[in-house]
């Protein structure tokens, strides 16, 4: 496969702590163009440290992680990260800003002219979902589901191919969640972004991956399609698929007979 | 003659030492926030920094004022005019206020809201000057509230080496055993620090992050 149909890939990468933990062991995997790669696992699996390795908030130990055919290590960083959407479970949005300046933040820094800021901005809240009202409102006068569909919208604001998404509907109540995450599966559908999703939901990685890595203890256990993942005979994925209950089991036995 | 009759009959007086008194600690004040805001802001960027700067700082704090003032004396051009000497002493006591309420500011922003702007692609400059200082700002100023209150009462002991202000009224009443002497140095002093503290305070509440 060439470069160009991979958006990221780690090479034999492992991280570790200064004290010599590490937090991820060897980790071979590819993200391709378009797809929707979940990184599934339970805390502390490595899934979270994974995707920053992929935005260079951490430095990978050994190994390297290409993003677009280059080492993270050869990107002027701060070009790497303003092509690459980052969404949050803590959303993360500026409390001294208003809806319009976070979701302006990226073109704003990158000096995008004031009217075409505004323009985009309208844009993104319609495209996510919320009132054009709301733009000159603080984050704090807003609830968690609002918030966080402007932490998506601050992500696609300057229209990056790919999007890091990490827990991004864990804190929400599970209403409001699953509104969100119809909404987002429909908006990925239409803007075909490369995402890597982090979750420990089996059901929500079910629902958006193209593809499903199973990490456990920093180390990459299997990635495959959701049907091979909820079919899969790999003990570790079989205990992660019964941990969430029936359905799945019923559905495991249903496709092997 | 009470207190007030006094302050009433030398009113021109009480009035230059008042002044006197605020240029002290004004001009330490502003030295202060020129070189404490900047060495807080450093100690965050390098945390190899933190405790020599902030363990030099509070040692300042730890030495009696009145001996500071004498150490400073034999300096070169500093020693050579009262208030200069009084003012070097003054900025030297406000910078562990400023020091630590800088870094516990920004120290104290949300990781979240950090993190959120490095991995937008913000850079260290614009994260700290569109971000951590604003949000730090409330607690910033609350550094420069605690030391301007600290200076207005310590600028009193400024007038022992002939810097003038109000602590020459307070030196002089207690030369003379002289109450009223005393409070027509102390009463100004007070109001002064009282003004700085709701001032300050009240800047304070208004650049609170909501």
């Amino acid at each position: 496969m060439n470069d160009s149909a991979r958006a990221v890939e780690f090479r034999n990468v492992s991280y570790r702590l200064d004290d010599g933990h590490a937090l991820i062991h060897g980790l071979n995997l590819e993200v391709l163009r378009g797809e929707t790669l979940v990184l599934l696992g339970r805390s502390g699996s490595g899934k979270t440290t994974t995707l920053k390795l992929i935005n260079h908030l951490l430095r990978a130990s050994e190994g390297e992680v290409r993003v677009d055919g280059r080492s993270t290590r050869e990107w002027n960083v701060i070009r790497l990260r303003r092509m690459i959407g980052y969404v949050i479970q803590e959303v993360g949005l500026f409390p001294h800003f208003t809806v319009e300046r976070n979701i302006g933040l990226v073109p704003q820094i990158e000096q995008w002219p004031s009217d075409r800021i505004r323009q985009r901005v309208q844009e993104l809240l319609q495209l996510v979902g919320l009132d054009k009202e709301l733009a000159s409102r603080y984050p704090r006068e807003l609830s968690g589901g609002q918030r966080q569909r402007v932490g998506v919208a601050r992500a696609l604001a300057a229209d990056p191919p790919i999007l890091l998404m990490d827990e991004p509907f864990g804190a929400l109540d599970p209403i409001t969640r699953a509104e969100l995450q119809r909404e987002f599966l429909a908006l990925q559908r239409r803007l075909q972004k490369t995402v890597v999703f982090v979750t420990h939901d089996l059901r929500e990685a079910l629902l958006f991956g193209t593809r499903i890595a199973l990490m456990e203890a920093g180390h990459l256990v299997t990635v495959g399609a959701p049907d091979e993942f909820v079919n899969s005979t790999e003990p570790l994925v079989t205990a992660y698929v019964d941990a969430f209950g029936t359905d799945f089991n019923y559905n495991k036995k249903r496709g092997r007979s | 003659m009470n207190v007030w009759q006094f302050m009433a009959q030398n009113h021109t007086e009480v009035l230059e030492l008042t002044l006197e008194h605020l240029w002290l600690v004004g001009a330490s004040t502003v030295l202060a926030v020129l070189i404490g805001i900047p060495l807080g802001i450093a100690i965050t960027r390098w945390p190899s920094l933190n405790k020599p700067v902030l363990g030099s700082a509070n040692i300042i704090q730890t030495i009696p004022s009145l001996a500071l003032f004498g150490f400073l004396l034999p300096a070169p051009w500093i020693g050579a005019r009262a208030d200069r000497l009084a003012i070097l002493a003054l900025t030297l006591y406000a910078l562990l206020p400023l020091i630590r309420n800088t870094y516990t500011g920004i120290k104290g922003v949300d990781p979240a809201v950090v993190e959120a702007g490095r991995g937008m692609g913000m850079t260290d400059r614009q994260l700290l000057w569109q971000v951590e200082l604003p949000l730090a700002l409330a607690v910033i100023v609350a550094g420069v509230r605690v030391a301007t209150v600290l200076s207005v009462g310590l600028a009193t002991i400024a007038a022992a080496i002939g810097a003038g202000g109000l602590g020459e009224y307070i030196f002089r009443g207690l030369a003379m055993v002289n109450n009223q002497l005393i409070l027509a140095g102390a009463i100004p002093a007070a109001a002064l620090a009282i003004s700085a503290d709701v001032g300050l305070g009240w800047l304070e509440k208004r650049l609170s992050p909501h």
